[in-house]
């Protein structure tokens, strides 16, 4: 009699993942799901306790990843997860308190708790998922989509300017930020490390592709298409690097 | 029950105002933790707590606006603590969201409002009791709270210990409907000591993780509660959830939740049946009022009973759930209802919903601004009386 062996497939992350919870609810091609992959693999290389870690996370696509890890998860309201992760973090000082969520949801509905949070230096990590989009409620334009872009409210192009994040949170006090992309995954996994390590309020932006709502929209082709774009603008970076808006930042952020 | 800490109770007699005495009553009930946005009538409120909070070991903080105060208060209360937050009209109005959220996820916590003038921002120093619908119907989605409402500085005290008992007992956000008059009128307020106050603890999970289901509800129907940092990864949305708290958005999952979350306090509606009758018994009108204005009505029935009218006063102190069942049983017994409020009329729509044609009720409104003129109450009870 053979007996056939047990295969099991791990998932090296699954330790600090819901595993009831998946899959997600994300789209082939989308990029958050690729930032929890290099958060997940800093929360586990850190050794922080994860007894005491709660993830706060608004209300978007990105604002579900705190659902998907197996931490205290807490998915609060629209713009709102920076004030209440400051509650949180107040009543009980031993927390390590992360907010993840979207660029629309940190920035635009939530900018102010964002500026103020940053100001008072608030002992958070705040990582904020830029698809440049409100992607959960079908692309609407955001505080972040950049200028000319199409949108369903923007349907002849966007003749607003996207705001700079590291720019905006430098400059309300943060004490660390950073900027990569969905490309860069080691890069943001070191840094995520990094900033779980560091105390007061930490701010690291990551560009991700919405395949389905924005990079289709303005014929930036799939989620690879966006990886080459990522990868090929950074080089541009290095030569130039001060361009205005977003990009001078992405050269002077991602150094610290 | 438990007790009241010591070091948190000024125990004694005082003279002082009702947004001091509210700030001494959630002090005393175990509210170490308070998050806020100033604005008038209700300031003194957290001043006063910003300089308590610290020598107990707690903490004010002043957010950025009402929408950070009223979710960093909830922050607060997931982290193990007990928290509430202050505020009027505009600021009340900005809290709504979170109001909803509290209610979903059963936060127990209080929202003080000093009521004053609207809409808008109407009378910021004058008094109007204009937010009693705003309180039971104004975040959107259904879901049932309870609404308090003290008539005196005493009152604050006492009844904001009470408004921090019934959120632990039934994990609900609880509206405590203070308004300018009561908030900024000096009276005499007496302490007792701490051992005097009972105060219902938080339900703190009773199994260990892995066995226990977040929302899984008592035999109340209200459910145990884990903090962050407790080890139980815990998941808290304001999504319909299902009992481990996982988003399920479905119509049998909406139904069950909903239904529940009414039932706990439906069940309940004796206890929260929380009146103080006087001269009720034998009386051709009943005057039924809440905080100043009952005070107002006190007057307007002595002119009546010196005119020999037969009147009774019905001060309502739980407002929402409403004393249904008691009006069912007082509307055939009198001639009239009178309901003087310091708005166009709005708690009276559920008196005059409760009475069913039994007797006459008479609403007295008011815009507020000021309080009403005794006479006013008076010509009502004398229409109700024919
Ligand atoms: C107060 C409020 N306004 C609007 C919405 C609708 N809404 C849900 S998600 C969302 C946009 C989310 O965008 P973003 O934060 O960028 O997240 P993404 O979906 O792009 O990851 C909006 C507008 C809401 N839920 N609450
Ligand atoms: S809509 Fe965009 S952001 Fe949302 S899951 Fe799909 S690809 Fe990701
Ligand atoms: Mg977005």
């Amino acid at each position: 009699m053979s007996t056939t062996p047990e295969l099991a497939i791990l998932n090296p992350v699954e330790e600090v993942l819901r595993k009831d919870r998946i899959p997600t609810i994300w789209c082939p091609g989308c990029g958050i799901g690729t930032t929890v992959n290099s958060f997940a693999y800093a929360l586990m290389g850190t050794g922080i306790d994860l007894k005491k870690t709660a993830i706060v996370s608004g209300i978007g696509c990105s604002g579900r990843v705190s659902g998907y890890m197996a931490l205290d998860s807490f998915h609060t309201t629209h713009g709102r997860a920076i004030p209440f992760a400051t509650g949180l973090k107040l009543a009980n000082p031993e927390l390590n308190v992360i907010v993840y969520s979207g660029d629309g949801d940190l920035t635009s509905i939530g900018g102010n708790h964002l500026v103020h949070a940053a100001r008072r230096n608030m002992d958070l990590l705040v990582v904020c998922v830029n698809n440049m989009i409100y992607a959960m409620t079908g692309g609407q334009a955001a505080a972040t989509t950049p200028g000319n872009s199409m949108s369903t409210t923007t349907p002849y192009g966007s003749f607003e300017p996207e705001i700079c994040l590291p720019q905006l949170v430098d400059a309300c006090g943060a004490v660390f930020v950073a900027r990569w992309t969905a490309f860069h995954v080691k890069q943001l996994e070191r840094t995520m490390a990094k900033a779980l390590k560091k105390k007061g309020f930490r701010f690291i932006e990551v560009v991700t592709p919405c395949p389905t709502l924005y990079q289709r929209r303005n014929n930036m082709g799939d989620g690879l298409a966006a990886m080459m774009d990522y990868k090929n603008s950074q080089q541009d970076q290095e030569r130039r690097p001060h361009l205005r808006s977003g990009h001078g930042a992405r050269r002077r952020y991602h150094r610290r | 029950m438990t007790h009241a800490d010591p070091r948190c109770v000024l125990t004694g007699t005082h003279f002082i105002n009702g947004d001091a005495a509210c700030c001494e009553g959630a002090l005393a009930a175990g509210a170490r933790f308070a998050a806020g946005y100033p604005i008038t009538p209700s300031t003194e409120v957290v001043e006063r707590f910003a300089s308590r909070a610290p020598t107990v070991g707690g903490i004010f903080i002043q957010m950025e606006d009402e929408l950070a105060a009223s979710i960093a208060l909830q922050g607060m209360v997931w982290a193990g603590q007990k928290s509430f937050t202050v505020t009027s009209g505009p600021g009340y109005s900005l809290m709504m969201e979170h109001i909803g959220l509290a209610a979903m996820t059963e936060t127990p916590c209080v929202f003080v409002n000093v009521q004053r003038g609207g809409p808008s921002t109407g009378l910021p120093t004058l008094p109007a009791q204009g937010d009693m619908m705003q309180a039971r119907f104004g975040s959107h989605g259904d879901y049932s709270t309870i609404s308090l409402v003290p008539s005196t500085p005493q009152e604050c005290f006492d009844l904001t210990v009470t408004a921090f008992n019934l959120a632990e007992q039934f994990r609900v956000p609880v509206m405590f409907m203070m308004d300018e008059c009561v908030g900024h009128m000096t009276e005499k307020v007496v302490i007792p000591e701490a051992s005097e106050i009972e105060l219902y603890p938080r339900r703190r999970a009773s199994k260990p993780p892995g066995e226990f289901l977040l929302f899984e509800p008592g035999p109340d129907l209200v459910p145990e509660m884990a903090h962050a940092g407790e080890g139980y990864n815990v998941y808290v949305t304001g999504l319909t959830h299902d009992n481990r708290g996982y988003p399920l958005m479905n119509p049998k999952m909406q139904r069950e939740l909903i239904t529940r979350q009414f039932e706990k306090i439906s069940r309940a509606a004796d206890q929260l049946t929380i009146v103080e009758s006087e001269g009720v018994e034998g009386a051709d009108v009943v005057i039924v009022a809440y905080g100043i204005t009952a005070r107002v009505s006190r007057r307007a029935i002595q002119m009546a009973r010196d005119k020999g009218l037969k009147v009774g006063l019905l001060r309502l102190i739980c407002v929402w759930p409403f004393p249904e069942k008691l009006i069912r049983e007082l509307a055939p017994k009198v001639k009239a209802l009178v309901m003087p409020e310091l708005n166009m009329g709005q708690v009276v729509i559920e008196l005059e919903r409760c009475a069913g044609g039994k007797c006459k009720v008479i609403s007295v409104p008011h815009p507020g601004g000021t309080v009403h003129k005794p006479a006013d109450i008076l010509e009502a009870i004398e229409r109700g009386a024919q």
